[in-house]
């Protein structure tokens, strides 16, 4: 990553019991999460995390639950404070806050997103969207300009006058959204926003969320369970496991290069032709007088190559990026990616993401 | 000779017990012993037979030695240490609840001074605001109507006068109380077990240190005593309404930076508000419940017509004043039920 880091992780750890300063050596020199719970019933929640989060990127942070991921999303907003280490967010450590700075924060930089919505239940669809704007002691019309505005960005325009316990699950999912976005905020933490909701409403909520960001460019830190969910939308994906990162890194790096059984196994239910990307398994560009049946963008998924070559994998295919040419797809390569790697079986393509 | 006296003799306090004096005036059991004509030599002369042992209380004690306090001299001094306290203690309690008494006297001076063609209309207008529930309305106006056609009209309006001033007074001591309880677990350990005995004591058993403490013609006497009664379960229930709003809510408030008060009056207050009037529903219904035996120490209404129904055994009077304690109970009760079920709806998670 060249880019300065808008979030950045060092060193993170979180132990929760009686006395966790007491236990962090004990962490420290390597002991695991059930070995500290039984020894000393302190549960271990995150250890020694590292984390860039890129400005304007979607960073995913995965892990099936008990991993640490909400945990890990409350310290940049320090919801949690950490036992050890330093959350730093534009160039300035968050744990050195003090009270009124820490809710200017939450007030002006970070704004979240809800698994469970969690919008007040006895004030209107629109009172719940401008509410940052009223927290940070703006007048009720700004606030009701902007809650309306996002509103109808969300695609709920109709529905201001009324109470959250009158929407559906995603319609309160979009309230909870615009309630994010109309605090303008740079950064806004996303807490299993999706999980709550039914699937075709998840792809629809995805798809907005996607566009929305297309636009507005904010950095997004994304927490899921749901690997799918976190290969369409990352820019960076982390993966935790008890409380620790197995690995992070482009999600297409990390499906074609897995770096731990566990990854493995997460990886291999995948649907890898909606997911790999042509970039992802092509080879370098060069010429040596083949006969190309045509031409695809770098960024086509798999699914939509196979599509095209009607299921022929005798074909070779140029690959374009913005009008250059920058490789060569084999459909045979094509082929061999959709099968996950196996430890002892490792010829697949070499990854040139 | 007394059961306890080699007791003594062995301890080597004899010297002690015979020093202090004769023990004070005869009680009722040595006029009996005295009266049967047994002289302290017979009654020395057959002992006590070890299953009739006496319990070593401090009577049993002081026969054997008068040194030793009386029951009846320790609740002598319990009521002189009392008394002793009384007059600094009535110096600070007497300011402090003098508004009590004022403001007890001017709603009683200001329910009967509306005539009753205007506080009826009125009472069913409060109604409809609170409730809007026109059969609501119906029912209120309607009981008072009765109750003034059998002439119980001003008994239930001074009852009315005396639930609204210590229901506010509740209100206002015990909602800040039970805000600070859901703060601070400290704040509410230490209130428990207050509340736990406001609510287990028996009513008469405080009513007479403060008979002692105020003069039975003052109003704040019965206020304080409804008062100290009736305003538990609110207390309670505003505690237990902010505990229970839903964490994911909190946590939502607090990652949009709400500080600590905006959390309290925009969020926590409004969502624990249906706890908060059950509670107010609870307070209402025991202070009505205590108005009556108030009625005891001078506090006007229904209650003193109950009270003459039991005193001079007048049936009717007593039954039909009881009916109409009943009839106000019913219709408190259905308001703020009602005005509680409006504010349910609106906020349904």
């Amino acid at each position: 990553m060249t880019e300065t880091p808008i979030i950045s992780i060092k060193g993170l750890y979180k132990i929760f019991g009686k006395d966790p300063t007491s236990a962090l050596p004990l962490v420290t020199s390597g002991m695991g999460k059930s070995e500290l719970l039984e020894d000393h019933g302190h549960v271990l929640g995150l250890r020694d995390i590292n984390i860039d989060m890129a400005p304007a990127k979607i960073t995913v942070i995965m892990g099936l639950s008990g991993s640490g991921k909400s945990t890990l999303i409350r310290h940049l907003n320090r919801l949690i404070d950490p036992t050890a280490g330093e959350v730093i967010v534009s160039g300035e450590d968050v744990l050195r806050y003090d009270e009124a700075r820490l809710r200017r924060l939450r007030q002006e930089t970070m704004s979240m997103v809800f698994q469970k919505f969690a919008l007040l239940p006895h004030r209107t669809v629109l009172q719940n969207a401008g509410l940052s704007r009223r927290v940070r002691g703006e007048d009720q019309e700004t606030a009701d300009r902007e809650g309306a505005k996002w509103l109808d960005r969300v695609g709920l325009g109709g529905n201001h006058a009324q109470y959250p316990h009158q929407l559906s699950g995603g319609m309160q999912q979009r309230v909870g959204i615009a309630r994010a976005l109309a605090s303008d905020s740079p950064i806004m933490l996303m807490d299993e926003a999706f999980s709550a909701l039914d699937p075709l409403i998840r792809t629809d909520m995805q798809d907005l969320l996607l566009e929305l960001q297309n636009e507005l460019k904010k950095t997004i830190v994304f927490i899921t369970h749901d690997l799918d969910e976190a290969l369409k939308l990352a820019d960076h994906l982390v993966i935790l496991k008890d409380g620790a990162i197995v690995q992070q890194g482009e999600p297409q790096h990390i499906l074609l290069n897995p770096s731990d059984p566990y990854i493995e196994d997460f990886v291999s239910d995948i649907n890898r032709a909606r997911v790999l990307r042509v970039r992802s398994v092509m080879q370098p560009f060069h010429v040596n007088g083949h006969a190309f049946a045509g031409t695809v963008d770098s960024n086509a998924t798999l699914e939509s190559l196979i599509e095209i070559s009607g299921g022929d994998t005798s074909h070779c295919y140029k690959v374009a990026d913005d009008g250059r040419d920058v490789g060569i797809l084999e459909m045979k390569d094509l082929v061999r990616a959709l099968v996950p790697s196996r430890p002892g079986n490792d010829d697949g393509p070499a990854p040139h993401a | 000779m007394a059961f306890y006296d080699g007791l003594f003799d062995t301890l080597g306090l004899r010297d002690w017990c015979d020093g202090a004096g004769d023990g004070g005036p005869m009680t009722m059991a040595e006029l009996l012993a005295k009266s049967s004509g047994r002289t302290a030599e017979e009654a020395a002369a057959d002992p006590t037979p070890l299953l009739q042992t006496p319990f070593p209380s401090l009577d049993a004690l002081n026969d054997a030695c008068p040194a030793v306090t009386r029951t009846r001299d320790m609740t002598d001094g319990v009521e002189n240490a009392f008394l002793a306290i009384k007059d600094p203690l009535k110096v600070v309690l007497d300011p402090i609840t003098q508004p009590l008494s004022w403001a007890l006297n001017g709603s009683l001076e200001m329910f009967q001074a509306i005539p009753w063609f205007v506080l009826i209309p009125l009472l069913g207008l409060l109604v409809w605001v609170a409730s809007r529930s026109a059969g609501l309305v119906a029912f209120v106006i309607g009981s008072f109507l009765f109750l003034g056609f059998i002439d119980h009209y001003v008994y239930a309006v001074q009852t009315l006068s005396i639930i609204f001033v210590c229901t506010l007074i509740c209100v206002a001591l015990g909602v800040p109380v039970g805000i600070a309880m859901s703060r601070s677990d400290t704040m509410q350990r230490a209130t428990i077990p207050v509340l736990d005995m406001l609510q287990t004591l028996p009513t008469f058993v405080y009513l007479i240190p403060l008979i002692f403490l105020f003069s039975v013609t003052e109003p704040k006497l019965y206020g304080i005593a409804i008062i100290l009664y009736a305003i538990v379960p609110v207390i309670r229930l505003t505690d237990l309404g902010i505990r229970l709003v839903d964490k994911d809510v909190i946590e939502a408030a607090d990652a949009f930076g709400m500080s600590d008060r905006q959390k309290l009056w925009g969020v926590q207050v409004p969502l624990a508000l249906p706890n908060i009037m059950a509670g107010v529903n609870q307070t209402i219904m025991m202070s009505l419940a205590m108005v009556v035996i108030a009625s005891l120490v001078s506090a006007p209404g229904l209650g003193v017509l109950v009270l003459r129904g039991i005193r001079n055994l007048e049936l009717g009077v007593g039954l039909v004043s009881g009916f109409g304690i009943v009839l106000l109970a019913v219709l408190l009760d259905r308001v703020t039920k009602a005005a509680l079920s409006r504010i349910n709806v609106s906020q349904k998670a």
